[in-house]
């Protein structure tokens, strides 16, 4: 996809790095599960359109045995980690529960790039105009397409299509602004 | 797309004064799509809205409304043609304050000539469809913002028109209240094959066009048309 600006960054965000440990803690609140069931429910909640890999299942849940946050209640016969059934402990319960209460740091989403190409296109005497013309098209594109997504009767699948909405609309405003105040911007980078 | 345009306009200039309001715009429309007019406030996209729709005269360019020539039509023409083939959809309903929901609808069946109970029947159809039934016997002071906005655009659709002219349609409305007008105004409009002219300045009520326009100091490029 061009622009490399998709809804799967929110859904990244949202559930990457660290925080898979945490999501995967949470599901087990209601339960203990087999590794292949834990990554079914995330896929299901979560996952949409980029499931989680078994390797990262496994290595997760390794990680938050060693860290003490999970037990094995069980192992079915038959060998191999998909046979594993996991439980959390009580310092797993403390951590999921920490984790919720902690704000989450608010991206700055700076647009460098996008700002480099604007300066830089005032500066070799190209036209900034067409670049955010060009940018806003491909924004709406993807509006467009999150639009259409929130049709179906999902509320929660609605609800990461209107955080990713409203991230885009707020690149749109920036763009209009520095549209805007082209003249501006041109009269101070060229001085 | 290859369908013949449904409405045309062409280098389109219109002056307030000194103040030129639109400086060579260009745009496109064909039936059954959704256009979005972006752009900032004072960009001269509702003076474009209202040169299309025939409600103020063009200083000077082409307009065409299936192959017709707007600007050679007489007023009464003009006027024949918006009840006839034109729906309208304002920021701020704009229903008539006296009348209830009900009769607000019907208005257009009424002007056509059609018989008061036939036209109330069909403006209840478009009540029920626009989830607003319930208000039918309200005056637009009793419902709010959203149900006025569902009733205004019942209104638009109720005389079956080909296109809907739609100017910041959401614009006094909460994101849901918002989205919901959107949703039911693009649903009907495809459903009814008729195209839709939406000027808007939000990205998110843009997002619910085929595609979109932007107008800037007067002069609007269709890039439907360049391409």
């Amino acid at each position: 996809m061009r622009g490399g600006y998709t809804w799967r960054v929110y859904t990244a965000c949202s559930v990457g790095g660290m925080s898979i440990g945490h999501t995967l803690l949470g599901l087990l609140e209601s339960g203990p599960r087999h590794g292949y069931d834990l990554k079914r429910a995330f896929d299901e909640r979560f996952g949409h359109d980029r499931p989680l890999a078994y390797g990262q299942v496994y290595s997760t849940m390794a990680r938050l045995l060693k860290n003490g946050l999970v037990e094995v209640e069980g192992i079915e016969p038959g060998g191999g980690p998909e046979r594993k059934r996991y439980a959390i402990t009580d310092a797993g319960i403390t951590d999921v529960e920490a984790w919720l209460a902690q704000p989450e740091r608010p991206e700055p989403y700076l647009q460098t790039t996008l700002y480099t190409k604007v300066v830089l296109a005032l500066l070799t005497g190209r036209s900034a105009a067409d670049l955010l013309d060009t940018q806003r098209a491909e924004h709406l594109r993807l509006m467009r397409e999150l639009t259409r997504r929130k049709s179906s009767d999902d509320l929660a699948d609605q609800l990461i299509c209107d955080h990713a909405l409203f991230h885009l609309e707020a690149d749109l405003r920036w763009l209009e602004l520095t549209a805007a105040r082209l003249d501006q911007l041109a009269a101070a980078v060229t001085r | 797309m290859t369908t013949e345009p449904l409405l045309q306009a062409t280098d389109v200039r219109k002056s307030y004064g000194r103040t030129a309001a639109l400086d060579g715009a260009d745009l496109t429309v064909r039936a059954g799509e959704v256009v979005a007019v972006m752009g900032p406030s004072g960009s001269g996209k509702s003076t474009l809205l209202h040169c299309l729709a025939g409600i103020v005269r063009a200083d000077s360019g082409e307009l065409r409304y299936r192959g017709q020539d707007l600007t050679a039509m007489s007023d009464g023409r003009r006027s024949a043609l918006r009840r006839s083939d034109f729906g309208f959809v304002f920021q701020f309903g704009q229903l008539v304050p006296e009348l209830t929901c009900l009769e607000n609808v019907a208005i257009p069946l009424r002007l056509a000539g059609e018989r008061r109970r036939a036209a109330e029947a069909k403006a209840a159809a478009w009540l029920e469809r626009l989830e607003v039934a319930d208000v039918a016997g309200q005056r637009p002071g009793e419902v709010s913002g959203g149900q006025g906005q569902r009733v205004a655009v019942a209104r638009a659709l109720v005389a079956g028109p080909r296109v809907i002219f739609a100017d910041e349609p959401t614009g006094a409305l909460d994101s849901l209240n918002g989205e919901r007008v959107m949703r039911l105004l693009t649903d009907a409009a495809h459903d009814t094959g008729a195209a839709v002219v939406l000027v808007t300045h939000e990205a998110r009520v843009a997002a619910y066009s085929d595609r979109e326009i932007v107008v800037r100091d007067g002069k609007s490029r269709d890039t439907e048309r360049v391409s």
